[in-house]
């Protein structure tokens, strides 16, 4: 049986992955680079391919709300969004975490005003890392697509319960056109069974309270839960994708993939789309016998603590690729990286190369110097632990 | 049909062992609609009192299910719940939204408005305490004028609140809305056989029921209904439905009974002058003849 190929972009691919995880309602509100995948659901639930509810909600708040509502009854929920969406939404995203509840949503990442600007960079996510939504960041439409699937079987895991956000780079990701290998309806349905999440759902059967009040006698244990459940979850999202691997012949290595890792002394830390254009260099250097390796962070939330620092083992210096700012410090991820590797008994030297932001291009050759300042930095030569790449002004 | 009141309407409770306040109106909103609504319910209830007072863990008010939204987000999560219940075939069940005042026609307008749009087949319960109460009395958008409010002071400059209640009924039937209504706990089985009309119908309906707050008004506990009964009489509240593209009068005063008495009864509006009470009256006769010379009374 021949394989079905589709060259479709990545909001596509988005679809193309919603659509086989079979969600009851869709609730969503357009907002670019994210439209298209919305656009498409759409279509198939007007042509019938997709069987479900679609809700034309008046805002992103009342997008996530209506999945809330959704999945409170125990039906499978997705939502869509980006930048000024996402934040718009922010009140209801530790709501639903705190509830408890799986829904998934796909955010493509794009910057956020002011100024304006509808490009990507990974500034809209950061902004959330602390709402309990597990935060996947995915480098290709083939992945994109994958991710939806694996996405809803992590979320309706019984142990997890637990909203995830996939990320996909804005434009980057977006609007590039891929080959994708769509698998078969069958397939998917073995790899990812019916909703069923009697505990924490509305139902006549059982009726129930849900997003109750909890005072300071309690509060604290509600969030304990939450906190060690989402830490557990690394767990799972290792198994499941060994598991869609197995399946699907496509595997992820969880929640992050060294690559030339083994006798690295220097690496990179990416996340999204710029590890494609990392790999390329990568092996550039390879060739002219540098020892130098990357890492693709897949997961920020729950954060691979050991894992990241396992892959370290050995490695002087790390430079972290940041395609966002937190004004008035340093890159959000390179801060989770330093207080993960501070567990290492010896802890690479490390370094932030902060880029891309309102969608600059971060290129080849941007990564090439980053991989030189690493080395030069491993050298002790004076230099400073945050740099900005590619900027044209004096800071 | 059967008429609804005390004798008919089920002994069943699903709304009790709350924490509201003696003599609260909006509880007493609640209780009743419950009632009408049935345990095949499932409600959405925002930030405000009647959130704050029946979700206490471990103690739940509500025996049907129930939950609280973002304080926005009434009209979504109840809109999120029906499509739910539908995509999963589930049926005979009734999802409905009971927001306050300001989760109404301050905040939570817009995923109203939506919902209404997209004609979700949901109840919309409005409990109109005329201020935000549960953060203690400030001005919201259904406050009417000369209202003290602790965000709209009454002194030597204000007379409190000084714009007029957002007309929301008639907002709300400016969308083309199956059925709208408003109500007061003071016509009880008036309400209830709104909120039957609602339960009957298929599609967005919407309920606006006046519902006197003794803590954030100043009365005595005890005056809730006679308070809810005088607000009508005294032209200040009115009853009436939005039906089939129609406006309908369920009460049409030939006499208004004294608007003064209501409002001295209560300590949010002692401030009130003469002129002040005189200005009231003149807004309240502009209102009615108005309704009346648009809905053909
Ligand atoms: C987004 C958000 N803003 C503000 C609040 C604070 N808040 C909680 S209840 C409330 C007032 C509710 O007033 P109303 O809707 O009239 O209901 P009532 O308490 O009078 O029953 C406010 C302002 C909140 N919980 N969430
Ligand atoms: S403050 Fe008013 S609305 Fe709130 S519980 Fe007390 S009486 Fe009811
Ligand atoms: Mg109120």
């Amino acid at each position: 049986m021949s394989k079905q190929k589709k060259f479709i972009c990545g909001d596509d691919a988005v679809a193309e992955g919603v659509r086989l995880a079979r969600p009851h309602v869709i609730s969503a509100y357009p907002i670019t680079p994210q439209t298209i995948t919305v656009e498409r659901l759409a279509e198939y639930v007007e042509e019938g391919s997709l069987k479900a509810e679609y809700l034309h909600v008046e805002s992103e708040h009342s997008a996530l709300s209506c999945a809330i509502g959704v999945s409170s009854v125990g039906a499978r929920a997705f939502t869509a969004t980006s930048s000024q969406g996402l934040l718009y939404m922010a009140e209801a995203l530790p709501y639903a975490s705190g509830a408890r509840l799986p829904i998934v949503m796909m955010n493509a990442n794009r910057s956020i005003a002011t100024p304006w600007n509808i490009y990507g960079d990974q500034m809209d996510a950061m902004f959330l890392l602390n709402s309990g939504w597990i935060q996947y960041y995915v480098e290709d439409a083939q992945e994109a697509m994958d991710m939806m699937i694996q996405a809803y079987r992590l979320a309706e895991t019984k142990e997890v319960m637990t909203p995830v956000m996939v990320n996909i780079d804005g434009f980057v990701l977006t609007h590039t056109y891929e080959l994708v290998e769509i698998p078969e309806q069958s397939l998917v349905d073995e790899f990812l069974p019916p909703i069923s999440m009697p505990e924490n759902s509305m139902s006549l059967e059982s009726p129930k309270s849900l997003c109750i009040s909890a005072g300071n006698d309690t509060n604290m244990e509600f969030n304990m839960k939450q906190h060690f459940d989402m830490l557990n979850s690394e767990y799972f999202i290792e198994a499941i994708d060994k598991e869609f691997g197995d399946k699907f012949g496509r595997y992820y290595n969880g929640m992050l993939e060294g690559i030339n890792m083994d006798d690295a002394e220097i690496a990179l830390i990416t996340t999204g789309t710029v590890t494609g254009t990392t790999r390329v260099v990568l092996k550039k250097l390879r060739k002219e016998g540098k020892k130098v390796g990357l890492i693709k962070l897949r997961v920020l939330r729950p954060f691979p603590v050991e894992k990241l620092a396992e892959v370290l083992k050995g490695v002087k210096a790390v430079g972290v690729i940041d395609k966002n700012i937190s004004f008035g410090y340093e890159g959000t991820v390179f801060t989770n990286v330093n207080s993960a590797l501070s567990t290492m008994e010896n802890m690479p030297k490390t370094m932030n190369f902060i880029g891309g932001i309102g969608g600059r291009d971060i290129t080849k050759e941007d990564i090439e110097i980053a991989y030189e300042k690493l080395f030069e930095f491993l050298q002790g030569e004076k230099i400073e632990r945050v740099q900005y790449m590619n900027v044209r002004c004096d800071y | 049909m059967l008429k609804l009141n005390a004798h008919t309407i089920t002994n069943k409770e699903y709304f009790y062992g709350h924490k509201a306040c003696g003599g609260c109106g909006e509880s007493l909103a609640l209780r009743h609609a419950m009632k009408i609504l049935g345990e095949n319910s499932f409600a959405a209830l925002p930030a405000g009192c009647m959130a704050a007072v029946s979700f206490i863990y471990p103690n739940m008010a509500f025996t049907t299910n129930a939950m609280i939204t973002p304080f926005a987000a009434t009209a979504s999560v109840a809109s999120g719940i029906a499509a739910g219940l539908k995509a999963l075939g589930i049926e005979n069940t009734q999802t409905i939204g009971i927001a306050g005042d300001g989760g109404t026609a301050d905040i939570g307008f817009q995923a109203l408005s939506g919902a209404i749009d997209r004609n979700a087949d949901i109840i919309f319960i409005t409990t109109d305490n005329e201020a935000y109460m549960n953060t203690g009395i400030q001005k919201s958008g259904l406050t009417p004028y000369g209202t003290k409010t602790t965000t709209s002071p009454a002194g030597e400059n204000l007379p409190g609140s000084i714009t007029q209640k957002k007309n929301m009924f008639e907002i709300v039937a400016a969308h083309g809305i199956t059925y709208a209504a408003t109500a007061s706990v003071g016509y009880i089985e008036d309400f209830l056989k709104k909120v039957q009309k609602a339960k009957d119908t298929k599609g967005t309906s919407y309920i606006q029921v006046f519902v006197p707050c003794p803590t954030g008004w100043g009365y005595p506990a005890n005056e809730t209904v006679s308070l809810a009964k005088a607000v009508v009489d005294s032209g200040l509240w009115y009853l009436a439905e939005y039906e089939n593209g129609e406006f309908m009068l369920n009460k049409n005063p030939k006499e208004f009974t004294s608007a003064k008495d209501y409002l001295k009864k209560q300590s949010r509006f002692k401030h009130l002058n003469d002129a002040d009470i005189e200005y009231i009256e003149e807004q309240r006769d502009k209102k009615w003849e108005i309704m009346r010379r648009k809905w053909n009374y």
